[in-house]
């Protein structure tokens, strides 16, 4: 089989856009990721898209409807937070498969503010702050204070990943925010759960990326491969069963199966990647995916946020975008919008913020219930 | 409406004549616990092994997060904790009687399942509910 290629990427500035509709958002990125190759939406053979928040709606014909209704297949995808990463990886596959040369993914959420999750009914009673809490930020502290127990990880550890998140998204024009928050505005922030305050929580925004993903073939044929990255990897994990995982979400055992799945399907290992776009969904997360994603050995994710070695500049920078932290999350999206920032490293037009050199970049979502998504892309 | 207070959860047992427990499921062939009732286990994918084990009333804290911030009408702070039963079942709850206060509380700090009225929550026909509770184990 031959290999699949990124040709044309982009994703809109993240805020909150309250007048447009969530068809309309997904059509602005589509467009631009067409414009980013030369293509149209007559060249596209399918249209994978993303959305949870109208999971009903067929947001993807609604697109085309903003875009050209050319007639051909949409799939819409809804897989919690790996949504994005779901979407884009259903492309990749029909096109490995043969199936297609060109198709087009989508990933759009538009958001309110706010607390995410909450313990699910089923009796007559709200059990959330009963039976403990089923909010994000409590959940993701949990997991967080899980790596406490076993490393020592402290506050102000998890508090630095933050401090970083927030730098990087001062040089990335397409965050939510650009704004500074040094170690002691994070600390002293409204704790939200402990250990995660309010500037240790992803920013809820509307957003939208998309991707062209075209064969080898048709990528030579139409002189796209100058700019084009190809897809090494693309993994989808499930949670494998794990002892606590019906009263405590496993982020850690799908993370580290699909990184692992991934680095196989590469061929290469963790030491190999440049830069890496994880979900730092709070903050309390991105600790705990050094470890999972191999960049670092069990136990020094601690050391890794400390000596700089995840910032610009160290030896393998995460999230240099802003992450979900500061340049925002929405839901849908967020899978495609890190394929974008990582080809744009890739592509040597990442301005400010570049990762100098970078060959080869790994993005990582995850979303609770579990679903977890890689994908690891390739300089050509 | 009923004249005994309904179990907030599927899992926590109210006998007529006894104190209420939770149940929990274990599996037969491999041994794997989970709270609530199935016919199928996740862990080795067996069927027609689990069979219905009453869970201690005891426990260490495994994990948890102070909870400041909740929905409208939750009252905060609170301690969501994580708690492993002696027979190694895993279960989520509040952990009351204690400070939420990172300082005071300590990983593996032995708690125990106490069960009482669910913070005056009752539902729409006006029933009371019987929920579970952990707090600290008295020396």
């Amino acid at each position: 089989m031959s290999d699949a290629y990124v040709v044309g990427v982009d994703m809109i500035k993240f805020g909150r856009f309250p007048d447009k509709t969530v068809p309309q958002l997904g059509a602005q990125a589509a467009l631009m990721a067409l414009d980013d190759c030369g293509l149209t939406i007559n060249d596209m053979e399918a249209l994978y898209c993303g959305n949870l928040g109208q999971a009903a709606g067929m947001v993807g014909q609604r697109i085309l409807q903003e875009i050209g209704q050319t007639g051909i297949p949409v799939v819409n995808v809804s897989n919690a937070c790996a949504t994005g990463a779901t979407a884009f990886r259903e492309g990749w596959a029909a096109v490995k498969a043969g199936l297609y040369d060109l198709v087009l993914a989508v990933g759009v959420e538009q958001m309110g503010k706010g607390l995410l999750g909450g313990a699910g009914g089923g009796s007559g009673i709200p059990r959330e702050g009963l039976l403990g809490s089923g909010t994000m930020p409590a959940v993701f502290a949990e997991a967080g204070l899980e790596h406490s127990r076993k490393h020592g990880t402290t506050f102000e550890q998890f508090a630095k990943v933050s401090v970083k998140n927030h730098h990087h998204s001062t040089l990335n024009p397409k965050a939510m925010y650009q704004i500074e928050t040094p170690l002691e505005v994070v600390m002293n922030a409204e704790m939200i759960s402990y250990p995660n305050t309010k500037l240790m929580c992803s920013v809820n925004v509307d957003g939208s990326a998309a991707a062209v993903i075209c064969s080898e073939k048709k990528a030579r044929e139409l002189g796209l491969l100058k700019r084009a990255v190809r897809v090494r990897a693309s993994v989808l994990t499930s949670d494998p069963w794990q002892e606590r995982d019906l009263v405590m979400p496993d982020v850690n055992s799908c993370t580290r199966l699909a990184a692992r799945k991934a680095y196989d399907m590469a061929g290469i290992g963790a030491e190999d990647i440049d830069l890496v776009e994880l979900h730092d969904c709070f903050a309390t997360a991105e600790i705990l995916h050094y470890e999972n994603l191999g960049l670092c050995g069990d136990g020094e994710a601690g050391r890794m946020i400390d000596t700089g070695e995840v910032a610009l500049g160290g030896r393998i920078p995460v999230n240099v975008s802003g992450g979900l932290l500061s340049k925002g999350h929405p839901l849908g999206a967020t899978g495609i919008a890190n394929i974008y920032e990582v080809t744009t490293h890739l592509r040597g037009e990442a301005g400010k913020r570049q990762v100098e050199g970078a060959r080869l970049g790994l993005t990582h979502v995850i979303g609770l219930g579990s679903a977890c998504g890689i994908h690891i892309l390739e300089k050509v | 409406m009923s004249a005994k207070p309904l179990p907030a959860v599927s899992y926590l047992k109210i006998p007529d004549d006894g104190d209420p427990y939770l149940e929990g499921y274990q599996c037969g062939a491999c041994g794997a616990t989970f709270l609530g009732e199935r016919h199928v286990c996740s862990k080795c994918g067996a069927r027609d092994q689990m069979k219905p084990k009453r869970l201690p009333n005891s426990g260490k804290l495994y994990s948890y997060s102070i909870v400041h911030r909740s929905f409208p009408g939750i009252q905060v702070p609170y301690i969501s904790a994580i708690v492993d039963l002696d027979d190694g079942t895993a279960i989520k709850g509040n952990l009351v009687n204690i400070d939420p206060d990172p300082e005071k509380i300590t990983f593996d700090m032995p708690v125990e399942v106490i069960y009482g009225d669910a913070l005056g929550r009752k539902d729409r026909e006006g029933n009371s509910y019987l929920s579970y509770f952990f707090q600290p184990k008295s020396a």
